[in-house]
């Protein structure tokens, strides 16, 4: 380490303790972003650590990657620079839960795991079901824009967290919003936090409006031959007063995935044999309601089913849900899983284009002898896994070829597709953020005025943000 | 203003689309609330072309501009605090687009509330965000100040029904932010840019979801000998996990005004009522109404009716959207505050508030969105006393600062504007204030974009600093 860099080191552990800095190569192999290493990593005890962290990083010129639970530091451009990661997974307390008014307040370090234990213990949940979910935090989450199948009924975060406190890349404390469900008192600023990846502040505190628990779910499982029955059966309960909670189709690639052993190995509970029938495209939707309109739900379920032209239908109830199917959560990890170059494209389309971009990951992967697993959220997003059988650079050509073909349909159909998930090798080739966006300058104006030096996540986020 | 200024909108916009004339220029001073600030003229854009020409002129003339719907704003949002120009969009009033199976509108920022919802009635749909004034605002005005209304509780308010927006920024650029597709990468401008109470942009296209019409709906009257039996009734129905369409709170003071003026079947003798919207599916309806129905016997309701059919149900809550105007009989001028708190301290809110009133020698009446804990306390006042206009303004400062030690916050729906500005101190730092001002000038570095809104001006113009209240719960506030 040269003198300069354990000055930097030196001044971190006055400002965080000797026993939170990691500034050993072995420790830091845990923080590495494709091959890049920090010189250090600090593990702040508060807010306030954090703020004193970022003034001295800004001074420093440092450029720094805020963590929690290192789930998803692959996700996004390498970083231009990295001096140093501010881990805040020593930021894991509940500020306040007020069960009686369903909101709760947390640091953003805690692990969404533990989180959801205590809501539980009071009937209550957030409506988080993501991928990573036995590790990652709720900053990470949130940090990262993680979606769950859920949304459909609840949307996303942004429609259920009340306001945040976060450390700007000057080191100002800030919050916005509050802890009260109705509130426009000054700009929300804490909106531009969720999907930022850490590029306009460090995210210390988050406050949410929690739910109820579910006490009576039904799921209802529909196999077709063609995507195009599952996409009619998601027409129609659209248009039905049903209200789904969850609402997704899977690929026959999807359901090959599931019954893999790389997916045991993810998410140990059992998929019960037959509910993903073999080449068969797979609709699902599950239901919340007491026992009679639990019945109906079914009963139209079934008749619309039917009309769709499904090949076969099955149903869980409350207590076979988890143990059947729980795996679905973790979709995005057991493709991951599959292959040792999984790349996974993200596709927001409007509903009714869904059908001409199933067709076309279908055609782009089968042309270029990529085997593919998609799920696709009633609501218009698609995550389509190109799985090739190894990590080469012949594999590499044939997912840019498709890649680049399925994000050209999404550009087409008015929507988009970045590229999450890929080796970290082959970032530079694929268009992680997709094609540029117009409002980039505007985003441009906005980095600037939260991060004025530069120094967050630089170069990880669209247009190089 | 410069008389060159008023010549060159005439010559883009035509003079049909231009006021000057003292006279007319009156009936722009005011909005909603006890403000008034008079525009230097007013202009009507028709197109987005035309709203881009105007940003040009009041940028090489450095002069104010300020956007304005209907002017049903209730914090001053739409007034020119500084003068300038006031581009009021009741000329872009076009539904653009409705796209029934993709569930997407997107129109003009004149359209108003309720017609874009009666315009997709047939189709089964509707604009989910309702505030009082629907008939008369608009929903460009909804976009600016994330405006909310008694359904809210259940469905959101305006930012979670927005999806894209074309703007004008203030140096005449025009820009488009968010899309009808999910999750595009990026920073989420439209969450920053709805409810930016019209210091960033002009809005001139929004894109909106629309959602359908629910099944069956039952509308309860739960009528209360006690104020302590309404609230805490409330806070139960929120403690049980319970969530209503709607669930809206008169005291007796308000209903007895409201039922003076709709008729809409209040019982005069009562301390309270809530007013309950359940909603979803038939079944559901039922089994959910009854819950309702027994929460609020538990806490004493002296009856609990259920509305028989819709016109029933349509008087009742006539009665709820009319309120405002039934006050206005009573007094000519009346404050209206907008706090919040969580639901758990309503009971001991809605008391603080009454002994707040006693205090100052007001009668203060209580009408609001109990459900999301949005109070709405009005007071009457006499505006040719100015004594008397300082004790409303010192009462309602009381009770705003009440809910922010309850860690509630100063507006819930109806925005800063110039009204709460002074107040914003209360739960911002001067840090945070600010980082505001560095977002806000990000895109209106000049401030020539409704100056004086949202982020206090500053001791120069008279502004009392106040320290910040510990937040109750050490939350972020």
């Amino acid at each position: 380490m040269s003198a300069a860099a354990s000055a930097v080191v030196s001044r971190l552990a006055g400002i965080v303790g000797d026993p939170h800095l990691v500034a050993n190569a072995a420790g830091l192999e845990a923080y590495g972003i494709g091959g890049m290493r920090p010189s250090a990593a600090v593990r702040p005890g508060s807010a306030e650590e954090v703020s004193e962290m970022l003034k001295f990083a800004a001074a420093e010129k440092l450029g720094l990657v805020p963590c929690g639970a290192r789930t998803k530091l692959e996700m996004g451009l390498p970083p231009r620079k990295y001096d140093l990661a501010v881990d805040i997974s020593r930021l894991d307390r509940i500020i306040a839960y007020d069960p009686d008014d369903l909101t709760l307040s947390v640091e953003a370090g805690i692990p969404l795991h533990k989180l959801s234990a205590t809501l539980a213990e009071r009937g209550q949940f957030l409506p988080l079901q993501v991928p990573f979910f036995q590790h990652a935090t709720i900053g990470g989450t949130i940090a990262s824009a993680m979606d769950s199948a859920l949304r459909q009924f609840y949307g996303t975060a942004r429609d259920f967290i009340l306001g945040m406190e976060f450390v700007t890349g000057d080191g100002t404390l800030a919050k916005s919003g509050g802890r009260v469900v109705k509130n426009v008192t000054g700009y929300d600023l804490h909106k531009l936090m969720i999907g930022a990846f850490g590029t306009l502040g460090v995210i210390t505190k988050i406050n949410f409006r929690t739910f109820p628990l579910q006490r009576e779910t039904r799921a209802f499982i529909a196999s077709f031959e063609s995507a195009s029955g599952a996409l009619d059966l998601r027409g129609r309960v659209s248009r039905s007063p049903l209200k789904p909670l969850t609402m997704e189709i899977f690929s026959p690639g999807a359901a090959d995935v599931f019954y893999s052993e790389a997916a045991a190995q993810v998410e140990p509970g059992p998929l019960a044999p037959n509910i993903l029938a073999n080449g068969k495209w797979a609709f699902t939707a599950g239901f919340a309601r007491t026992g009679s309109v639990l019945e109906r739900c079914e009963a139209e379920m079934r008749a619309m089913a039917e009309e769709a032209g499904a090949a076969s239908v099955s149903v869980l109830r409350h207590d076979q849900i988890a143990g059947a199917f729980g795996r679905k959560r973790e979709f995005v990890r057991i493709v991951l899983e599959s292959s040792p170059a999984a790349t996974i494209l993200k596709a927001g389309v409007l509903p009714s284009r869904m059908g001409e971009i199933l067709a076309e990951v279908e055609s782009a992967a089968a042309n270029e002898s990529l085997r593919s697993a998609t799920m696709a959220r009633g609501v218009g997003v698609i995550y389509a896994a190109l799985l090739p059988d190894a990590l080469s650079e012949a594999a590499l050509q044939r997912v840019a070829r498709a890649a680049s073909r399925i994000q050209a349909a999404c550009d087409k159909a008015g929507g988009q597709a970045t590229v999450p998930w890929c080796p970290s090798e082959w970032k530079s080739a694929l268009k992680t953020w997709g094609a540029d966006r117009g409002d980039l300058p505007l985003m441009r104006r906005l980095k600037s005025a939260f991060d004025p030096h530069g120094i967050l996540n630089p170069g990880r986020f669209v247009g190089g943000l | 203003m410069d008389a060159r200024l008023i010549r060159d909108l005439r010559k883009q916009l035509g003079a049909d689309a231009v006021l000057d004339q003292r006279e007319d220029l009156l009936l722009y001073e005011y909005d909603g609330s006890v403000e008034s600030a008079r525009p230097n003229c007013v202009v009507f854009p028709r197109t987005t072309q035309d709203v881009v020409g105007i940003v040009r002129l009041a940028n090489e003339y450095k002069t104010p501009l300020v956007g304005r719907g209907a002017g049903t704003g209730l914090s001053g949002g739409a007034l020119t605090r500084y003068g300038g120009i006031l581009t009021v969009f009741s000329r872009m009033n076009r539904i653009l687009a409705i796209d029934a199976e993709n569930q997407r509108a997107t129109v003009q920022p004149g359209v108003v509330n309720a017609d874009l919802s009666a315009a997709v009635a047939h189709l089964g749909l509707h604009f989910a965000p309702d505030p009082s004034s629907q008939k008369a605002c608009t929903i460009g005005g909804n976009v600016s100040e994330n405006s909310g209304g008694p359904h809210t509780l259940a469905y959101g308010v305006t930012t979670n029904h927005v999806l894209a927006l074309e703007i004008v920024l203030p140096d005449g650029e025009l820009a488009r932010i968010g899309g009808p597709a999910l999750d595009a990468p990026g920073y989420d401008l439209p969450g920053l840019f709805v409810g930016s109470e019209g210091t960033m942009a002009l809005v001139t296209e929004i894109t909106v979801k629309l959602t359908p019409l629910p099944e069956a709906v039952k509308t309860l009257l739960a009528i209360f000998d006690s104020l302590d039996d309404a609230t805490e009734t409330v806070a139960e129905i929120t403690a049980l996990g319970i969530t209503p369409a709607a669930c809206e709170m008169l005291d007796g003071w308000t209903l007895r005004a409201v039922e003076a003026y709709v008729h809409a079947g209040f019982p005069l003798d009562s301390a309270a009522v809530l007013l309950i919207d359940v909603d979803g599916l038939r079944e559901s309806v039922e089994s959910h109404a009854e819950a309702v129905a027994d929460v609020c016997r538990v806490h004493h309701a002296r009856e609990v009716r259920v509305a028989r059919d819709a016109a029933e149900r349509d008087l009742l809550w006539k009665g709820r959207k009319n309120a405002f105007g039934a006050v206005g009989r009573l007094s000519p001028t009346y404050y209206v505050q907008d706090g919040v708190i969580p639901r758990t301290r309503l009971p001991v809110t809605i008391r603080r508030i009454n002994e707040i009133g006693k205090k100052y020698g007001f009668e203060i009446g209580n009408i609001f969105h109990a459900g999301d804990g949005n109070l709405h306390p009005i007071i009457l006042f006499d505006a040719r006393d100015p004594k008397q206009f300082e004790r409303a303004v010192s009462a309602s400062d009381e009770i705003i600062k009440f809910c922010i030690e309850m860690g509630g916050s100063i507006t819930g729906e109806h925005g800063v504007g110039m009204e709460k500005d002074r107040l914003m101190p209360l739960l911002f730092n001067d840090a945070e204030l600010d980082l505001m001002k560095r977002v806000r000038g990000a895109f209106n570095p000049e401030g020539l974009l409704n100056p004086g809104k949202i982020i206090p001006t500053g001791k120069s113009c008279g502004e009392i600093r106040v320290r910040p209240l510990p937040i109750a719960g050490g939350a972020p506030a």
